[in-house]
Protein backbone atom coordinates (compact mmCIF):
# COMPACT_ATOMS: atom_id res chain seq x y z
CA UNK A 1 0.00 0.00 0.00
CA UNK A 2 2.55 2.44 0.82
CA UNK A 3 4.26 1.82 -2.61
CA UNK A 4 1.09 3.08 -4.23
CA UNK A 5 0.89 5.95 -1.93
CA UNK A 6 4.99 6.89 -3.17
CA UNK A 7 3.88 6.67 -6.74
CA UNK A 8 0.74 8.70 -6.52
CA UNK A 9 2.74 11.28 -4.55
CA UNK A 10 5.29 10.85 -7.79
CA UNK A 11 3.02 11.67 -9.99
CA UNK A 12 1.45 14.21 -8.30
CA UNK A 13 4.97 16.47 -8.00
CA UNK A 14 4.85 15.64 -11.70
CA UNK A 15 2.08 16.67 -12.86
CA UNK A 16 2.03 20.17 -10.46
CA UNK A 17 5.59 20.90 -12.67
CA UNK A 18 4.15 19.89 -15.93
CA UNK A 19 1.17 22.46 -14.78
CA UNK A 20 3.46 25.71 -14.37
CA UNK A 21 5.89 24.49 -17.53
CA UNK A 22 3.26 23.85 -20.27
CA UNK A 23 3.08 26.20 -22.80
CA UNK A 24 -0.48 26.30 -23.90
CA UNK A 25 -2.70 27.07 -21.14
CA UNK A 26 -5.25 25.05 -21.99
CA UNK A 27 -2.76 22.08 -21.06
CA UNK A 28 -2.08 23.34 -17.60
CA UNK A 29 -5.37 23.56 -16.87
CA UNK A 30 -6.14 19.77 -17.99
CA UNK A 31 -3.03 18.86 -15.87
CA UNK A 32 -4.11 20.80 -12.68
CA UNK A 33 -7.79 18.71 -12.89
CA UNK A 34 -5.63 15.75 -12.74
CA UNK A 35 -3.26 16.95 -9.96
CA UNK A 36 -6.61 16.97 -8.25
CA UNK A 37 -8.07 13.67 -9.09
CA UNK A 38 -4.85 12.31 -7.98
CA UNK A 39 -5.19 14.39 -5.14
CA UNK A 40 -8.57 12.72 -4.05
CA UNK A 41 -6.80 9.18 -3.95
CA UNK A 42 -4.39 10.40 -1.68
CA UNK A 43 -7.05 11.70 0.57
CA UNK A 44 -8.63 8.42 0.79
CA UNK A 45 -5.19 7.25 1.71
CA UNK A 46 -5.23 9.67 4.26
CA UNK A 47 -8.53 8.00 5.89
CA UNK A 48 -10.06 11.77 4.90
CA UNK A 49 -13.36 10.93 2.51
CA UNK A 50 -15.15 14.03 3.30
CA UNK A 51 -12.35 16.26 1.93
CA UNK A 52 -12.04 13.80 -0.60
CA UNK A 53 -15.46 13.57 -1.94
CA UNK A 54 -15.25 17.99 -1.86
CA UNK A 55 -11.84 17.97 -3.52
CA UNK A 56 -13.32 15.47 -6.47
CA UNK A 57 -16.68 18.13 -7.33
CA UNK A 58 -14.66 21.18 -6.72
CA UNK A 59 -11.21 20.76 -7.82
CA UNK A 60 -11.50 18.19 -10.74
CA UNK A 61 -15.02 19.55 -11.66
CA UNK A 62 -15.95 23.25 -11.29
CA UNK A 63 -12.93 24.94 -11.13
CA UNK A 64 -11.73 23.34 -14.08
CA UNK A 65 -15.15 24.41 -15.77
CA UNK A 66 -14.60 28.06 -14.11
CA UNK A 67 -11.28 28.03 -15.63
CA UNK A 68 -12.13 27.19 -19.22
CA UNK A 69 -14.74 29.17 -19.32
CA UNK A 70 -12.50 31.75 -18.14
CA UNK A 71 -9.80 31.34 -20.81
CA UNK A 72 -12.54 31.40 -23.87
CA UNK A 73 -14.05 34.85 -22.70
CA UNK A 74 -10.12 35.71 -23.14
CA UNK A 75 -9.16 34.72 -26.07
CA UNK A 76 -12.71 35.99 -27.55
CA UNK A 77 -11.73 39.88 -25.90
CA UNK A 78 -8.66 39.54 -27.66
CA UNK A 79 -9.63 38.39 -31.08
CA UNK A 80 -11.74 41.71 -31.36
CA UNK A 81 -8.79 43.87 -31.45
CA UNK B 1 17.23 29.56 -14.73
CA UNK B 2 13.02 30.09 -14.20
CA UNK B 3 12.84 25.97 -14.58
CA UNK B 4 15.78 25.45 -12.67
CA UNK B 5 14.70 27.59 -9.52
CA UNK B 6 11.18 25.76 -10.48
CA UNK B 7 12.77 22.03 -10.15
CA UNK B 8 14.53 23.20 -7.01
CA UNK B 9 11.57 24.01 -5.41
CA UNK B 10 9.35 21.25 -6.67
CA UNK B 11 12.14 18.82 -4.87
CA UNK B 12 12.38 20.38 -1.62
CA UNK B 13 9.04 20.58 -1.07
CA UNK B 14 8.64 17.08 -2.09
CA UNK B 15 11.84 16.02 0.15
CA UNK B 16 9.84 17.91 3.41
CA UNK B 17 6.39 16.03 2.43
CA UNK B 18 7.73 12.77 1.95
CA UNK B 19 10.68 12.87 5.18
CA UNK B 20 7.58 14.26 7.45
CA UNK B 21 5.47 11.47 6.61
CA UNK B 22 7.47 8.35 6.79
CA UNK B 23 10.50 9.33 8.58
CA UNK B 24 10.83 7.25 11.75
CA UNK B 25 12.68 8.22 15.08
CA UNK B 26 13.09 11.47 16.74
CA UNK B 27 12.55 13.77 14.16
CA UNK B 28 9.14 13.01 12.95
CA UNK B 29 6.36 15.09 12.42
CA UNK B 30 3.38 13.22 11.94
CA UNK B 31 2.71 9.95 13.30
CA UNK B 32 2.25 6.43 10.92
CA UNK B 33 -0.99 5.74 10.79
CA UNK B 34 -2.40 3.41 13.43
CA UNK B 35 -0.13 4.79 15.97
CA UNK B 36 -1.77 7.78 16.99
CA UNK B 37 -2.65 8.19 20.23
CA UNK B 38 -6.53 8.89 20.29
CA UNK B 39 -7.09 8.71 23.33
CA UNK B 40 -4.70 11.76 24.17
CA UNK B 41 -7.10 13.90 21.55
CA UNK B 42 -9.45 16.11 21.43
CA UNK B 43 -11.34 13.97 18.48
CA UNK B 44 -11.31 11.74 20.58
CA UNK B 45 -14.39 13.41 22.95
CA UNK B 46 -16.20 14.25 19.70
CA UNK B 47 -16.12 11.01 18.18
CA UNK B 48 -17.84 9.61 21.61
CA UNK B 49 -20.10 12.73 21.91
CA UNK B 50 -19.43 14.44 24.57
CA UNK B 51 -17.26 17.46 25.23
CA UNK B 52 -18.67 17.46 28.79
CA UNK B 53 -16.55 14.59 30.35
CA UNK B 54 -18.81 10.97 31.21
CA UNK B 55 -17.25 9.24 28.18
CA UNK B 56 -19.31 6.32 27.31
CA UNK B 57 -18.66 4.20 24.03
CA UNK B 58 -21.18 4.83 20.96
CA UNK B 59 -22.60 1.94 19.50
CA UNK B 60 -24.26 2.20 16.01
CA UNK B 61 -28.18 1.92 15.97
CA UNK B 62 -28.18 1.14 19.49
CA UNK B 63 -26.69 4.54 21.35
CA UNK B 64 -30.23 6.88 22.12
CA UNK B 65 -29.62 10.78 22.59
CA UNK B 66 -25.93 11.17 22.31
CA UNK B 67 -24.29 14.93 22.72
CA UNK B 68 -24.60 15.71 18.94
CA UNK B 69 -26.52 12.36 17.46
CA UNK B 70 -24.56 12.11 14.03
CA UNK B 71 -22.48 9.26 12.92
CA UNK B 72 -19.91 11.21 11.10
CA UNK B 73 -17.68 12.89 13.14
CA UNK B 74 -16.80 15.60 10.95
CA UNK B 75 -20.60 16.81 10.33
CA UNK B 76 -20.77 16.66 14.21
CA UNK B 77 -18.21 19.40 14.65
CA UNK B 78 -18.85 20.94 11.61
CA UNK B 79 -22.76 21.89 12.01
CA UNK B 80 -23.15 21.05 15.61
CA UNK B 81 -20.06 22.57 17.54
CA UNK B 82 -19.11 24.70 14.77
CA UNK B 83 -22.15 25.91 13.18
CA UNK B 84 -21.46 29.69 13.32
CA UNK B 85 -18.09 29.03 11.78
CA UNK B 86 -20.34 27.13 8.91
CA UNK B 87 -22.65 30.01 8.75
CA UNK B 88 -19.66 32.24 8.01
CA UNK B 89 -18.63 30.26 5.21
CA UNK B 90 -21.59 30.15 3.73
CA UNK B 91 -22.23 33.80 3.95
CA UNK B 92 -18.19 34.16 2.55
CA UNK B 93 -19.38 31.65 -0.79
CA UNK B 94 -22.45 34.25 -0.81
CA UNK B 95 -20.21 37.51 -1.54
CA UNK B 96 -17.98 35.70 -3.65
CA UNK B 97 -21.09 34.88 -5.93
CA UNK B 98 -22.39 38.45 -5.43
CA UNK B 99 -18.81 39.77 -6.35
CA UNK B 100 -19.06 37.12 -9.58
CA UNK B 101 -22.64 38.03 -10.61
CA UNK B 102 -21.73 42.04 -10.41
CA UNK B 103 -18.84 42.14 -12.02
CA UNK B 104 -19.95 39.18 -15.12
CA UNK B 105 -23.44 39.04 -15.39
CA UNK B 106 -24.74 39.99 -18.86
CA UNK B 107 -27.75 39.71 -20.45
CA UNK B 108 -27.16 37.30 -23.38
CA UNK B 109 -25.54 33.74 -23.26
CA UNK B 110 -21.92 33.16 -24.61
CA UNK B 111 -21.83 30.87 -27.38
CA UNK B 112 -19.04 28.21 -27.88
CA UNK B 113 -16.92 28.09 -31.27
CA UNK B 114 -17.84 24.83 -32.10
CA UNK B 115 -21.50 23.08 -31.37
CA UNK B 116 -22.31 20.41 -28.61
CA UNK B 117 -23.11 17.61 -30.77
CA UNK B 118 -26.07 14.99 -30.41
CA UNK B 119 -24.09 12.72 -28.33
CA UNK B 120 -23.12 14.80 -26.28
CA UNK B 121 -26.63 16.16 -25.33
CA UNK B 122 -27.89 12.89 -25.51
CA UNK B 123 -25.27 11.24 -22.87
CA UNK B 124 -25.58 14.57 -20.59
CA UNK B 125 -29.26 13.33 -20.04
CA UNK B 126 -28.32 10.45 -18.94
CA UNK B 127 -26.17 11.48 -16.32
CA UNK B 128 -27.37 14.28 -14.95
CA UNK B 129 -30.07 12.80 -13.16
CA UNK B 130 -28.17 10.65 -11.70
CA UNK B 131 -25.21 13.27 -10.87
CA UNK B 132 -28.56 15.14 -9.17
CA UNK B 133 -29.63 12.34 -7.23
CA UNK B 134 -26.50 12.05 -6.04
CA UNK B 135 -25.72 15.34 -4.68
CA UNK B 136 -29.58 15.59 -3.22
CA UNK B 137 -28.79 11.72 -1.38
CA UNK B 138 -25.43 13.61 -0.13
CA UNK B 139 -26.47 16.53 1.34
CA UNK B 140 -29.49 14.44 3.07
CA UNK B 141 -27.18 11.92 4.11
CA UNK B 142 -24.33 14.37 5.57
CA UNK B 143 -24.75 13.45 9.01
CA UNK B 144 -24.52 9.53 8.52
CA UNK B 145 -22.08 9.22 5.31
CA UNK B 146 -19.17 11.41 4.16
CA UNK B 147 -19.87 14.52 2.38
CA UNK B 148 -22.44 16.91 3.48
CA UNK B 149 -24.35 20.42 2.21
CA UNK B 150 -20.54 21.65 0.06
CA UNK B 151 -19.92 18.45 -1.53
CA UNK B 152 -23.30 17.86 -1.92
CA UNK B 153 -24.78 21.39 -3.33
CA UNK B 154 -21.89 21.87 -5.91
CA UNK B 155 -22.87 18.74 -6.93
CA UNK B 156 -26.17 19.73 -8.08
CA UNK B 157 -23.82 22.82 -9.91
CA UNK B 158 -22.28 20.81 -12.00
CA UNK B 159 -25.46 19.02 -12.84
CA UNK B 160 -26.17 22.62 -14.10
CA UNK B 161 -23.08 22.69 -15.81
CA UNK B 162 -23.51 19.89 -17.82
CA UNK B 163 -26.70 21.36 -19.46
CA UNK B 164 -25.22 25.01 -20.00
CA UNK B 165 -22.13 22.21 -21.71
CA UNK B 166 -24.35 20.05 -23.64
CA UNK B 167 -27.42 22.76 -24.87
CA UNK B 168 -26.67 26.23 -26.86
CA UNK B 169 -29.52 27.60 -25.46
CA UNK B 170 -29.75 26.11 -21.92
CA UNK B 171 -30.68 28.87 -19.26
CA UNK B 172 -31.57 28.32 -15.97
CA UNK B 173 -35.05 29.77 -14.31
CA UNK B 174 -32.16 32.73 -12.87
CA UNK B 175 -34.68 33.93 -10.94
CA UNK B 176 -35.73 31.11 -9.15
CA UNK B 177 -32.43 30.19 -8.07
CA UNK B 178 -31.67 33.10 -6.93
CA UNK B 179 -34.98 33.30 -4.72
CA UNK B 180 -34.58 29.47 -3.33
CA UNK B 181 -30.31 31.03 -1.98
CA UNK B 182 -31.90 33.55 -0.05
CA UNK B 183 -34.68 31.72 1.32
CA UNK B 184 -32.48 28.86 2.10
CA UNK B 185 -29.90 31.02 3.68
CA UNK B 186 -32.31 32.90 6.09
CA UNK B 187 -33.99 29.54 6.86
CA UNK B 188 -30.88 29.19 7.99
CA UNK B 189 -30.32 31.92 10.36
CA UNK B 190 -33.74 31.43 11.64
CA UNK B 191 -33.61 27.54 12.85
CA UNK B 192 -29.96 29.28 14.48
CA UNK B 193 -32.94 32.38 16.36
CA UNK B 194 -34.96 29.23 17.11
CA UNK B 195 -32.48 27.84 19.04
CA UNK B 196 -31.27 30.70 20.98
CA UNK B 197 -34.88 31.31 22.03
CA UNK B 198 -35.42 27.54 23.15
CA UNK B 199 -32.15 26.49 24.38
CA UNK B 200 -30.17 30.20 25.41
CA UNK B 201 -27.34 29.63 22.33
CA UNK B 202 -27.51 30.66 18.64
CA UNK B 203 -27.65 27.40 16.42
CA UNK B 204 -28.44 25.45 19.62
CA UNK B 205 -29.20 21.70 18.53
CA UNK B 206 -33.07 21.73 20.22
CA UNK B 207 -34.53 18.93 18.42
CA UNK B 208 -34.00 15.39 20.45
CA UNK B 209 -30.93 13.46 18.37
CA UNK B 210 -32.90 10.33 17.76
CA UNK B 211 -30.70 7.07 17.76
CA UNK B 212 -27.36 7.26 16.19
CA UNK B 213 -27.23 5.66 12.76
CA UNK B 214 -30.93 6.95 11.69
CA UNK B 215 -31.91 8.74 9.25
CA UNK B 216 -34.18 10.75 11.33
CA UNK B 217 -31.50 11.68 14.13
CA UNK B 218 -29.11 14.23 15.09
CA UNK B 219 -31.74 17.30 15.57
CA UNK B 220 -31.40 20.38 13.61
CA UNK B 221 -28.08 19.11 11.87
CA UNK B 222 -29.41 17.26 8.57
CA UNK B 223 -32.73 19.64 8.36
CA UNK B 224 -29.30 22.42 8.29
CA UNK B 225 -27.25 20.78 6.26
CA UNK B 226 -30.38 20.47 3.58
CA UNK B 227 -30.23 24.22 3.64
CA UNK B 228 -26.65 24.70 3.27
CA UNK B 229 -26.93 21.72 0.08
CA UNK B 230 -29.77 23.74 -1.29
CA UNK B 231 -27.90 27.53 -1.02
CA UNK B 232 -24.44 26.08 -2.43
CA UNK B 233 -25.63 24.62 -5.41
CA UNK B 234 -28.08 27.25 -6.52
CA UNK B 235 -25.49 29.93 -5.44
CA UNK B 236 -22.84 28.00 -7.51
CA UNK B 237 -24.78 27.08 -10.77
CA UNK B 238 -25.90 31.22 -10.55
CA UNK B 239 -21.96 31.86 -10.66
CA UNK B 240 -21.54 29.20 -13.86
CA UNK B 241 -24.24 31.16 -15.17
CA UNK B 242 -22.87 34.33 -14.81
CA UNK B 243 -19.29 33.21 -16.25
CA UNK B 244 -21.09 32.27 -19.08
CA UNK B 245 -22.97 35.23 -19.68
CA UNK B 246 -21.95 38.39 -21.63
CA UNK B 247 -23.15 41.68 -22.33
CA UNK B 248 -23.81 43.97 -25.19
CA UNK B 249 -24.95 41.95 -28.50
Amino acid sequence: MQIVEILVGITLLIFAFLAIESKKIINSIIYLSILSMLSVISFVFMKAPDVAITEAVIGSGLVTAVFIFTLFSIKKVGDKK
Amino acid sequence: MKRLIAILLVGVLGFFIFTNLYSEGNGKVFPKFGEVKISERVSDKFVKKNVNGNVTTVEYKVTKDAESGSANMVTSIVVNYRSFDTLGEVTVLFVSALGVGLLLSGKSRMKFKTPPNFILKAAVRVVAGIILITGVYIFIHGHLTPGGGFPGGSMIASAILLFYISDDEFKTKVKAFKFLEGTAGSLYLIFGLLGLTMGGYFLYNFIPTGVVGELLSAGIVPIVYIFVGLKVGSELSNLISDFLSEEGK
